[in-house]
């Protein structure tokens, strides 16, 4: 529950944006993250971009969280 | 971005450093449960960790594992309160906690509307969407979620939003990293510091560690690279007899964190005593609402006392054990027979993030 995912900002109005992260696009408020701007790589958690990221950093990241989130998710289905 | 690009050498070199130092045997923790997935990913604990004599015990770096079970009845209990009223909504995870009686997951089969959100801003549409209802967010979590309950809750006050409160049971992780680090049980020789929560709070609230209690601490990414140069880290630090706080995530951790969520987060919350499932109660390592925001105090609105102890029994699960690094999971007799990823029975066994859990994921018997 901890766990940022990082993602590139794709589309931006206000606080709110749409974080491309792997395949799947998500909404994210950038409020907590001021100067954000489109193309920006951040950290998502919890449907908020908490930092701002380096794209070389966001690319090594996301292999293990796509596996840690499908381990969630069969956890999920099992209840 | 250099930084970012030099930081690590490759892995070869990193380990034969970590040869070339004396064997002595060692004893880490890791406080993050993302890092508990990562350091089983790297596939370092049966060789490399073995080899080098030194042992990784997994932390209270779950929310979920956290979270008093007493709180976890008290919200069941207040969604059963009025059933064509009342919503609570929460994080995915906590629905199929037990507490000592009830999960939400019973509550919610009981009748009671119970739902996940993604995001604490869900709850606002939600409100907004339900007039007729009052929503209570069970809020658990670190740092990293703080500041987006309390960017939704100024955004509940900037539009007066009337029916909707927060049951507020975040946890602080300085001071329970303190209590660990005192703990004459555990002898711990360092932390591997976790690098989400380090995003929002920086360097500074971990010197302590290294100024008062001689144990040194690495801020770590979650690659197996960056598992092992925390390693590294550790153990040239502890050779040296020079601890200090090492910022080994430097991409994603600003020294002084990300300023402006901290601000948010005190701007809504002050720290107040709380209750850790299975560790006990811990001197302002928790959140209560500023004042200035008790008509959004699920405690306030519905009477609710704060709970600050509860028994710290479990039966036979020894979740407690396992949070506080005491025993690892397979030590208690419950795993991987009659507590399981899919009939969990203590806290640890239920989230993505618990030491159970990624124990008997990745088939780790010993
Ligand atoms: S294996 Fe299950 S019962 Fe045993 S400590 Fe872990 S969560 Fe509790």
């Amino acid at each position: 529950m901890c766990l940022a995912i990082p993602g590139v900002i794709e589309e931006l109005e206000g606080e709110w944006a749409k974080v491309r992260v792997g395949g799947v696009t998500v909404k994210a408020n950038v409020a907590l993250v001021p100067g954000a701007a489109l193309g920006d790589y951040v950290l998502v958690h919890a449907g908020y971009a908490i930092q701002l990221l380096p794209q070389e950093e966001a690319q090594e990241t996301l292999e293990l969280l796509r596996e840690f989130s499908e381990f969630q998710e069969s956890l999920d289905e099992a209840k | 971005m250099s930084e970012a690009q030099s930081k690590h050498p490759d892995a070869a070199t990193v380990i034969e450093r970590i040869r070339a130092l004396p064997l002595r045997p060692a004893k880490f923790m890791e406080v993050c449960g993302t890092h508990t997935v990562a350091i089983f990913r790297a596939g370092i604990r049966n060789t490399l960790l073995a080899e080098r004599k030194a042992e990784l015990v997994s932390g209270p770096g779950c929310p979920v594992c956290v979270t008093a079970a007493a709180e976890i009845d008290d919200v069941a209990q207040l969604a059963l309160r009025e059933l064509e009223r009342i919503t609570v909504t929460t994080y995915g995870d906590l629905l199929r906690s037990k507490g000592h009686e009830t999960s939400l997951t019973d509550a919610r089969a009981r009748g009671a509307d119970v739902r996940i959100v993604l995001s604490a801003n869900e709850n606002i549409a939600l409100a907004q969407q339900h007039p007729e209802r009052e929503i209570v967010f069970f809020g658990i979590g670190f740092e990293t979620t703080q500041p987006g309950l309390a960017h939704t809750l100024l955004e509940a006050e900037r539009r007066y939003l009337s029916n909707f409160t927060a049951y507020v049971s975040h946890k602080l992780v300085a001071p329970v990293l303190e209590v660990l680090a005192k703990d004459p049980r555990l002898k711990l020789d360092g932390f591997v510091l976790p690098g989400h929560v380090s995003t929002i709070i920086g360097e500074e609230p971990y010197e302590f560690l290294a100024r008062d209690h001689g144990l040194p601490g690495v801020i770590a990414g979650f690659e197996a690279l960056d598992i092992i140069v925390a390693l590294y880290y550790l153990l040239a630090m502890r050779e040296k007899g020079e601890p200090h706080i090492v910022n080994a995530y430097k991409a994603a951790v600003r020294p002084a964190g990300n300023q402006h969520a901290r601000e948010m987060i005190d701007e809504v919350f002050v720290p107040a005593d709380a209750h850790w499932r299975g560790i006990g109660a811990i001197p302002l390592s928790g959140h209560v609402l500023r004042k200035r925001f008790e008509t959004f105090d699920a405690h306030v609105r519905f009477g609710l006392e704060r709970i600050i102890e509860d028994e710290s029994g479990f039966g036979e699960c020894r979740c407690g054990e396992v949070l506080l690094g005491l025993i690892k999971p397979p030590e208690c007799g419950l795993f991987g027979t009659r507590c399981t990823p899919e009939e969990p029975v203590g806290a640890c066994m239920v989230s993505s993030e618990g030491a159970c859990a990624n124990y008997f994921r990745f088939g780790q018997r010993r």
